[in-house]
């Protein structure tokens, strides 16, 4: 009997010892963070930033994979005693001695997840986590120029890559409101003392905000850059029509930390089959925020149509994609992404 | 069974206010559920696997009476826990609200005969919507008791003392018997209905796994203490049913509480629906731990009031709805263990006789349904 086979035996065994329970559910009394386990992490450490923002310092699981410079990871925090999910860049380069990864959060005004990271998470809890996605990356083969421009708590990603790889020629050009904004402003100085990149601070309290269009005033040779974009919509939808009427949008990245939402209509009532409940809808709330407030158990991760962790079988009925307006209808096979779809007219979804 | 009716002093605006009392008492806990409350069923669950390995631990070594004693107390303990403080509450999705879906209504499954799914339909859906209600809830009397002066007679209710307590010792097949409604579904016609073939395949493969469990597998890894440990999961499934069977009789039994019929809940408003609950549930009261061990159903009255609240709630809510009881003129049941568990066995004995005396008009049924 070959070893795997064997260990299936084993752990068909285990579980009958168990049974109703899997032998996983005890041992996650034990190690949460064992290798075999459900992704976790545990909080090591909290340091601020700025008056709002933190880095949080996690311990991720032995099942950990390793990320890309530039990716997010998704995790799973309970606040108030309810689990919710969100995406944020991983802050740390890939070969961080301790094994550890950070995320560096800034509190949005009422935002749940966000406030209670930056201030009230202790070390020593246990979150969830998935294995870090996205491709708002560092290519492996390295550009000669670079541009990161980045605004507010959209510096994160890009961060994480100047971190990773000293590159032979960076600009930095980053927004903030004032000064003391400015998340990673020490060690951006550094930085730029040691000659490592070229960093342009813009605080738009005093200076106003980047108008793209003046761009060659304060980087003359941005076209030529290999650009990596994060930060509000605003300046990010203005930053791809400049590359695109420069005829070189290929070399512009972004990331966006929110959806585009373009088309709403009208809604209709929505039925989870599996938790039996049906409620009404309008036509612009994503199927997500829906279910939760219905106290249906809807997996999520960045709640913006990237990383497909909320995908769903639509078995009846039509919903919109609220970033395209196009309507979706059910067939056999047919999923959906409940963070960026609301019903169009009656539908029922397998939750 | 009243000759009075308990609720003739109450108006129907009365009674409509009553429920909104009550509405305003439930989403107080809803609006303040958090941390606290998560913390605590994490806590009680962390607690009840370790003393479950632990008293399973113990018991591989069996043959020594000592380690019997304690193994099978823990087991016993562990059980009780899992099937009342978590399972029964759990499965009512008291717990939904975390989003954790590991302890979720949709995903648990618990250790118990009847497989989570039937029971859910069962207990959630008939039990506590037609509370009380003879012919409707199969907790009453589980369909083999007669359980109120309005049922007719019949020979075979003079064994019902017997019947009850065959029923408490085992329990749980009893109850996964009455989740596949058994007694309807046993006729010809129905009997061959593929949905219910397929319901009793559930129950049957998840009686497979937990009797393997149990009289098998644990008693195998005893070794030589083979026989001792199988007396030891045997005692403590027993002790469990004994334990759940006097916890479920003491909420809806003793004496005070009401039964209604099938017609008086047609038609029922929010309020008179409220007040169906607190009539026909009663309380034990006891120290914490008392409370822990009957999963807070010794809180039945708080918890037929509101099923989905968590239940380390219960306790804390208690004090407010027994003052709306004493504001409404109404008697909140509510005693000892030993005195409710009297209560209600004297009521099984009682009613396994004909009535004796003269029949007395049941206002409170005619009431609820006006
Ligand atoms: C790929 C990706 C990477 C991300 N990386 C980071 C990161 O590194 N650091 C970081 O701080 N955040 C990051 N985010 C955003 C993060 O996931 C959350 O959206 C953010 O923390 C707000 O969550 P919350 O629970 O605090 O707010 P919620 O409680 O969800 O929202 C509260 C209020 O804030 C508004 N709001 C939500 N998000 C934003 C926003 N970005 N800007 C303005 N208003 C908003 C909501 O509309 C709502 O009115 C990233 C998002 C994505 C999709
Ligand atoms: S939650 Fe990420 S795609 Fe929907």
């Amino acid at each position: 009997m070959t070893s795997v086979a064997l260990r299936t035996r084993a752990l068909r065994l285990l579980e009958m010892v168990t049974t109703p329970l899997l032998p996983s559910d005890y041992l996650d009394l034990v190690d949460p963070l064992r290798a075999g386990a459900a992704l976790r992490g545990r909080i090591e450490a909290i340091h601020p930033e700025t008056s709002d923002a933190a880095t949080v310092v996690i311990k991720p699981g032995r099942g950990w994979k390793g990320h890309v410079a530039g990716q997010y990871v998704r995790v799973g925090v309970d606040v108030d005693g309810v689990r919710l999910w969100r995406a944020y860049s991983v802050t740390s380069p890939t070969n961080r001695a301790d094994g550890r990864i950070t995320i560096t959060v800034k509190a949005m005004p009422d935002g749940k997840v966000s406030n209670h990271l930056v201030r009230r998470a202790k070390p020593g809890t246990v979150i969830q986590l998935h294995q870090a996605d996205g491709d708002f990356v560092l290519p492996a083969i390295r550009p000669a120029k670079v541009l990161y421009l980045t605004a507010g708590s959209g510096i994160t990603p890009a961060m994480g890559m100047v971190r990773e790889a000293e590159l032979a020629d960076v600009v930095m050009l980053h927004s903030a409101p004032t000064e003391a904004d400015v998340i990673f402003r020490n060690d951006l100085h550094d930085l730029a003392a040691d000659k490592a990149l070229r960093l342009i601070e813009l605080h738009t309290d005093t200076d106003g905000m980047l108008d793209i269009a003046r761009l060659d005033e304060h980087v003359p040779d941005w076209a030529e850059r290999e650009t990596w974009a994060c930060g509000p919509a605003g300046m990010l939808d203005a930053a791809e029509e400049h590359w695109a009427r420069h005829g070189i949008a290929d070399r512009l990245h972004t990331e966006r930390f929110r959806p585009n939402v373009l088309v709403t209509g009208e809604g209709g009532a929505v039925t989870f089959t599996a938790t039996d409940r049906t409620v009404e809808a309008d036509g612009s709330t994503p199927l997500l925020d829906v279910g939760e407030q219905a106290g249906v158990l809807m997996p999520s991760g960045c709640r913006m149509g990237i990383c497909f962790g909320c995908v769903t079988p639509l078995r009846a009925g039509a919903v919109r994609d609220l970033r395209t307006g196009e309507v979706i209808t059910a067939e056999p096979g047919v999923l959906i992404q409940t963070c960026v779809s609301a019903a169009a007219g009656a539908c029922e979804i397998e939750r | 069974m009243t000759a009075i009716d308990p609720t003739a002093h109450l108006s129907d605006q009365q009674i409509e206010q009553l429920g909104r009392e009550l509405d305003a008492l439930r989403d107080e806990v809803i609006s303040s559920r958090g941390e606290r409350d998560a913390a605590y069923i994490r806590k009680v669950i962390s607690v009840q696997r370790k003393l479950e390995m632990t008293s399973r631990g113990v018991l591989l070594f069996s043959l020594f009476p000592p380690a019997w004693l304690i193994g099978t107390a823990g087991l016993s303990v562990a059980k009780i826990l899992e099937n009342m403080e978590i399972g029964h509450n759990v499965l009512h999705g008291q717990w939904d609200w975390m989003r954790d879906p590991k302890i979720h209504s949709t995903s648990w499954e618990w250790d118990h005969v009847s497989p989570a799914a039937q029971w859910k339909h069962s207990h959630n859906e008939l039990h506590h919507t037609y509370t009380n209600v003879i012919g409707k809830d199969n907790d009453l009397g589980y369909g083999i008791m007669r359980v109120d002066e309005d049922q007719k007679w019949q020979p075979f209710h003079l064994g019902q003392p017997l019947w009850n307590f065959v029923n408490a010792c085992f329990f749980e097949y009893g109850i996964a018997a009455y989740d596949l409604e058994l007694g309807r579904n046993l006729h010809k016609r129905r009997r061959n209905s593929p949905e219910f073939r397929a319901r009793v395949r559930e129950v049957g493969k998840k009686i497979r796994k937990q009797v393997l469990k149990d009289y098998v597998i644990h008693p195998l890894l005893s070794g030589p203490s083979f026989l001792t440990t199988l007396a030891a999961t045997f005692t403590a499934n027993l002790v469990r049913n004994l334990w759940s069977h006097s916890v479920i009789m003491c909420g809806h039994f003793p004496e005070g509480v009401q039964t209604f019929e099938r017609r008086s809940i047609v038609g029922e408003t929010r309020g008179q629906w409220y007040l169906r609950q607190m009539l026909g549930s009663a309380n034990i009261s006891g120290g914490k731990l008392l409370h822990i061990m009957t999963g807070n159903l010794s809180h039945q009255i708080e918890h037929h009031l509101f099923p989905d609240l968590p239940s380390n709630r219960y306790g804390e809510i208690a004090p407010k709805v027994q003052e709306l009881f004493e504001r409404y003129g109404l008697e909140y049941v509510t005693g000892s263990l030993p005195k409710q568990l009297f209560s209600a066995w004297r009521k099984v004995f009682r009613l396994s006789l004909p009535n004796r005396g003269v029949k007395t008009p049941d206002l409170a049924k005619e009431r609820i349904a006006a």
